[in-house]
C-alpha cells in the first residue's frame, strides 16, 4: 500500500491563494538610467562570449597533406560573434527586457478579430486542404510538374494523422507514448505481408476473382491493419499501463524499438533489414492506375498520367486523417473521451468516481495505436516497400514533437505543428541561396544544418508558447457559451 | 470497549439500522499503525462525525473505506436495502465473495472489492481533504465525468454516442439535467462554463461534494469539508448538507475538526485518537465524555486558531 502513499498524502491545507491583483505600471525609469545599465550588461555579455569563443572558433587545426598540424588563427570571426551577441543582447535590454515596461496586452481589436476567426478556421483548413492538390497543379503548371508539391502534401498529412492519433493517447489521455512507431510499424508490416503473400493471392485468384487480392488487397487490409494495431495497443497496454511517468515512457519507447528488432532479426518472416518490397499499388476501388484499358485513365476519359494514381493517395490520406479527427472530436465528448481527460486531470479523482481507470487507459492506448495502424498500411501503399529502417525511435520523437508542439489536446495544434515541423524541414531542404558567394560560399551545404536549424526553431517555439501552439482547451459541452479553458490550469498528466 | 458497557444500554439507531459495519478495523503501514482495531456503525439515513486530532487515521479509515488501501485486518461491510445479519456477514466473510444479492438487499465487503468499483458497486462516494477536482474541466463536464458509470451502462464506446443517435442524445440530456439539478443546489449554475480550477475556495469544496453526489452514492465520505472556508462559505456547507440528508436517501460520514459542524448536524459522533476508536455515541454523550474532553476538546482551541489563521493567512 505504501505506494498509494505520495498520491494520498494530505498536504497542508492551504486555501489558494486569490489571483494576484494586477499591478498598476511602475513609472517608466528615465532613458539614461536605463541605458547606462543595458549597455554594461551588453558589453559584459559580449566580452564573456568572446573569452568562451576563443578557444572554441579562434584556433583553428588543419591537417595539411600527410604534414604536421597548422594552426589558423581566427580572431577576426570571434569578435564579429562576440560584437553580435553584443548588439543583440543591447537591443534585447532596450525592448523587450527593458524595466518597467508594461506587460504587453493582447490588443482588443486582434483578440475580437481571432475570436471571430475561430469558427471559420477549421473549414478553412479543410476547404485548403481539399484543394490543395488542384492548387499544386495550377502553380507549378501542370500535372506532372505537381508531383513534388502533392507528394509534400502527403507525407505531411501522413504525419497530420499520426499527431492526432499520438494526441489521443499524449494529448488527452496524458500518458506519455515514446513508442507510437511501432503501432505505425504494425500497421505498414500488416498490410504489407497480407498484400504480397502468395497463399493468400492464389486462395482469391480461385475463390474470387483473377487478380482480385491484387486490386482490392488495400481496402480489404486497411482496417485489418487498424485493428491489429489496436490488438497490439492493448496488448502492450496490459502489462505497461500500471507504470507512470517516465516508467511508462522508458517502457513504451523499449516496446518499440523491441517491434523495430523483431522485423529486423525474424527474417522468414519480415525478411529482415532487406524489407518488403512487392507490394501491389493502390486500385481506385478496384480499378488500377495504369495505361491499360481497363485503367483508370481509360474509364475516365483521361490522358494517362502517373500522377492521377498520387492525387488519389492525397485525397485518400486527407481521408484517412479527416476520419480520425472526427472520431476523435466524438470520443472526445462521449463518456470515454471525457474520462481520458479527467484522466489526465487527476487519476485518483477518477478512480473515486468509479472510472475504471485500467480500461480506460487501455481504451486510449488502442484507440490511438489503431489510427496508428491506419497510417502505416497508408504509408505501405504509397512508399510500396517497408523495412525496419522506416520505424526508428527518430519517427516515435518527431510525432511526439508535432503533439507537444502543437499543443497538447489540440487538433488544429497538432495539425499546424506537422505542418511547420514536416514542412519546413523539407523547406531547409531546398536552402540552396544560402549558397551564394556572399553568404556561405557554395561549398556550404544547407541541408546538413537542417537538423540545427530545426533544434534552434523547436526551442525559440517553446520559449515562446511553452504549452504548444494552441495552449487553450476547448471544453467538450457547454450550457451558455463555449469558453476556452486557460492552459494553465490543465494538467499534462503524469504517465 | 469501555464505552459498550456504559449504562443504560437503550440501543441506538445505528445499531439497529446500519448502512456501513465497521468491525475490528487495523491498518498498518511498516510499524506504524494508523488504525487499530476500530469498530463503529453508520446509521442509514444519518449523519455521522469521525472526529479527532490530526493524524489519529481518521483519512486512513477513509481510505480504507473507499478502496484506496487495503486494510491490514477488519471488515468493512456496506449494506444497501435491509441490514444483513451478523450470521449473514459472517457467512459472507466466509465464503470468500465480495458481495451478496439477498432479496432484501445486497451487501458489499468493502475490503475486497477493487478501488473504482467501491464507487460503481457499492455506491460510495468521497472527497478528499486537498480538493481533487479536475481543475482544467468545466463545472458542468466534472459533473458530467462523474456520471460516467450510468453513462456507459451501454459500454465504453457505444456506438449510438458514436453516431450522436438520437437516444444517445437524450440519455446525455438526462445526464446533464442531473448536473443542472446539483448546480443550482450548490448556487454555481451561473458557473457552469467556467473551468473547476477558476473558482474560489469554497465554490471547489461545494462542486467536490456536487461531484461526489452525481454518482447517485448511497454512503458520502466527505473529509474535512469545512477545513479553510470562512465562516459563510462554512454555513453554506451546513447548508448544503443538511439539504442532501433531507432530500436525499444518502447517508453522511463525515470527518470535521470545526466543531459547530459537526455538533449541528450530525447524529452520531465517534471519536478516534492514535488511531484507536476512545468515544462513540450521540453529539451530547460525546461531548460530555471526559476521554474526549481530554483528548480532543482539549486542543479544539488550537485547532480553530489554526484554522482561522489558514484563512486570513
Ligand atoms: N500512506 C501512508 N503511509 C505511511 N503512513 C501513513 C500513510 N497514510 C497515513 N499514514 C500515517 O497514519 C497516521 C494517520 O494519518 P491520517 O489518517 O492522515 O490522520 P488524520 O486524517 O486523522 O489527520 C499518521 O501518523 C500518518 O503519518
Ligand atoms: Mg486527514
Amino acid at each position: 500500500m505504501a505506494d498509494h502513499r505520495s498520491d494520498l498524502w494530505e498536504r497542508e491545507d492551504t486555501p489558494p491563494e486569490g489571483a494576484p491583483a494586477p499591478q498598476p505600471a511602475p513609472p517608466a525609469p528615465p532613458a539614461e538610467a536605463v541605458l547606462l545599465p543595458a549597455l554594461k550588461d551588453a558589453v559584459l555579455t559580449g566580452i564573456i562570449t568572446g573569452l568562451l569563443l576563443l578557444p572554441l572558433v579562434g584556433f583553428r587545426a588543419t591537417e595539411s597533406g600527410s604534414g604536421p598540424l597548422t594552426l589558423t588563427y581566427r580572431f577576426g570571426l570571434v569578435s564579429v560573434f562576440a560584437g553580435l551577441v553584443m548588439v543583440l543582447r543591447l537591443v534585447l535590454n532596450l525592448t523587450v527586457w527593458r524595466p518597467g515596461r508594461p506587460p504587453r496586452a493582447k490588443s482588443a481589436a486582434l483578440a475580437g478579430v481571432s475570436q471571430r476567426i475561430a469558427p471559420a478556421l477549421k473549414p478553412a483548413f479543410f476547404a485548403f486542404a481539399l484543394l490543395y492538390p488542384f492548387i499544386a497543379i495550377v502553380f507549378s503548371g501542370s500535372l506532372s510538374l505537381s508531383r513534388y508539391w502533392v507528394d509534400l502534401g502527403i507525407y505531411i498529412l501522413t504525419y497530420v494523422m499520426l499527431g492526432w492519433g499520438l494526441n489521443i493517447v499524449v494529448g488527452l489521455a496524458g500518458l506519455l507514448d515514446l513508442g507510437y512507431v511501432a503501432f505505425y510499424a504494425v500497421g505498414a508490416y500488416t498490410f504489407a505481408l497480407l498484400s504480397s503473400s502468395v497463399p493468400l493471392n492464389a486462395f482469391f485468384d480461385a475463390h474470387v476473382a483473377e487478380g482480385f487480392w491484387a486490386s482490392w488487397s488495400f481496402w480489404v487490409c486497411l482496417p485489418v491493419a487498424g485493428l491489429l494495431a489496436g490488438l497490439w495497443g492493448i496488448i502492450l497496454g496490459f502489462p505497461v499501463l500500471r507504470l507512470r511517468g517516465d516508467y511508462l515512457a522508458i517502457v513504451t519507447l523499449a516496446f518499440g524499438e523491441i517491434i523495430r528488432l523483431v522485423l529486423i532479426n525474424w527474417v522468414s518472416l519480415t525478411n529482415g533489414g532487406a524489407g518488403i518490397s512487392s507490394i501491389p499499388p493502390i486500385t481506385f476501388f478496384g480499378v488500377p492506375f495504369n495505361s491499360g484499358d481497363d485503367g483508370f485513365a481509360a474509364i475516365f476519359g483521361l490522358d494517362y498520367n502517373s500522377m492521377h494514381r498520387m492525387i488519389f493517395l492525397y485525397f485518400v490520406i486527407l481521408g484517412l486523417a479527416a476520419l480520425t479527427a472526427l472520431a476523435t472530436i466524438r470520443l472526445r465528448s462521449m463518456p470515454v473521451g471525457r474520462a481520458w481527460e479527467a484522466l489526465r486531470e487527476d487519476e485518483i479523482a477518477c478512480r473515486s468516481l468509479g472510472i475504471n481507470t485500467t480500461l480506460t487507459k487501455l481504451t486510449a492506448f488502442a484507440t490511438g495505436a489503431m489510427f496508428g495502424g491506419f497510417a502505416g498500411a497508408f504509408f505501405a501503399v504509397r512508399v510500396r516497400f517497408v523495412s525496419p529502417e522506416s520505424f526508428t525511435f527518430m519517427e516515435s520523437a518527431v510525432i511526439l514533437a508535432i503533439v507537444v508542439l502543437g499543443g497538447m489536446g489540440s487538433q488544429i495544434g497538432v495539425a499546424s505543428a506537422a505542418i511547420l515541423l514536416i514542412g519546413g524541414m523539407e523547406l531547409l531542404r531546398n536552402l540552396s541561396f544560402l549558397k551564394a558567394d556572399f553568404l556561405f560560399g557554395s561549398d556550404f551545404d544547407p541541408s546538413l544544418y537542417r537538423m540545427l536549424i530545426f533544434g534552434f526553431a523547436m526551442v525559440a517555439v517553446m520559449v515562446w508558447r511553452p504549452r504548444g501552439l494552441v495552449a487553450n482547451r476547448m471544453p467538450t459541452i457547454f450550457l451558455k457559451e463555449r469558453k476556452a479553458v486557460s492552459g494553465a490550469l490543465v494538467k499534462e498528466g503524469h504517465g | 470497549m469501555a464505552e459498550a458497557a456504559s449504562p443504560s444500554p437503550a440501543p441506538k439507531s445505528w445499531d439497529l439500522n446500519p448502512l456501513l459495519k465497521v468491525d475490528h478495523l487495523s491498518m498498518r503501514f511498516g510499524g506504524l499503525v494508523a488504525v487499530g482495531d476500530v469498530s463503529f456503525r453508520a446509521g442509514r439515513g444519518e449523519v455521522t462525525a469521525v472526529i479527532g486530532p490530526n493524524g489519529a487515521g481518521k483519512t486512513t479509515v477513509f481510505n480504507c473505506i473507499t478502496g484506496f488501501y487495503k486494510p491490514s485486518t477488519g471488515r468493512l461491510a456496506l449494506m444497501q436495502g435491509c441490514p444483513a445479519t451478523d450470521a449473514e456477514l459472517d457467512a459472507l466473510t466466509c465464503g470468500g465473495l465480495a458481495s451478496a444479492r439477498t432479496a432484501a438487499g445486497t451487501t458489499y465487503l468493502l475490503e475486497r472489492l477493487a478501488d473504482h468499483k467501491v464507487s460503481s458497486r457499492a455506491k460510495v462516494a468521497r472527497t478528499f481533504q486537498n480538493i481533487r477536482l479536475f481543475a482544467g474541466m468545466t463545472v458542468l463536464e466534472n459533473l458530467l465525468v462523474a456520471q460516467h458509470m450510468s453513462l456507459t451502462q451501454a459500454g465504453l464506446i457505444n456506438p449510438a454516442a458514436l453516431l450522436n443517435l438520437p437516444s444517445w442524445r437524450r440519455q446525455q440530456k438526462q445526464a446533464v439535467d442531473h448536473a443542472l439539478y446539483w448546480l443550482d443546489k450548490i448556487a454555481l449554475t451561473a458557473r457552469a462554463d467556467d473551468p473547476a480550477g477558476d473558482l474560489p475556495y469554497g465554490d471547489q469544496r461545494r462542486l467536490e461534494i456536487a461531484r461526489a453526489m452525481c454518482t447517485r452514492p448511497a454512503l458520502l465520505c466527505l473529509d474535512e469539508p469545512a477545513a479553510g472556508l470562512n465562516p459563510r462559505e462554512s454555513l453554506e456547507l451546513n447548508t448544503l448538507l443538511l439539504a442532501i440528508r433531507a432530500e436525499h436517501e444518502t447517508s453522511i460520514l463525515l470527518i470535521e475538526h470545526d466543531m459547530s459542524v459537526v455538533m449541528g448536524i450530525s447524529d452520531h459522533v465517534v471519536v478516534l485518537e492514535y488511531g484507536r476508536k476512545i468515544a462513540d455515541g450521540t453529539p451530547q454523550e460525546v461531548r460530555n465524555d471526559p476521554k474526549v474532553i481530554a483528548s480532543y476538546l482539549g486542543v479544539e482551541d488550537e485547532e480553530e486558531v489554526e484554522a482561522v489563521a489558514g484563512v486570513h493567512a
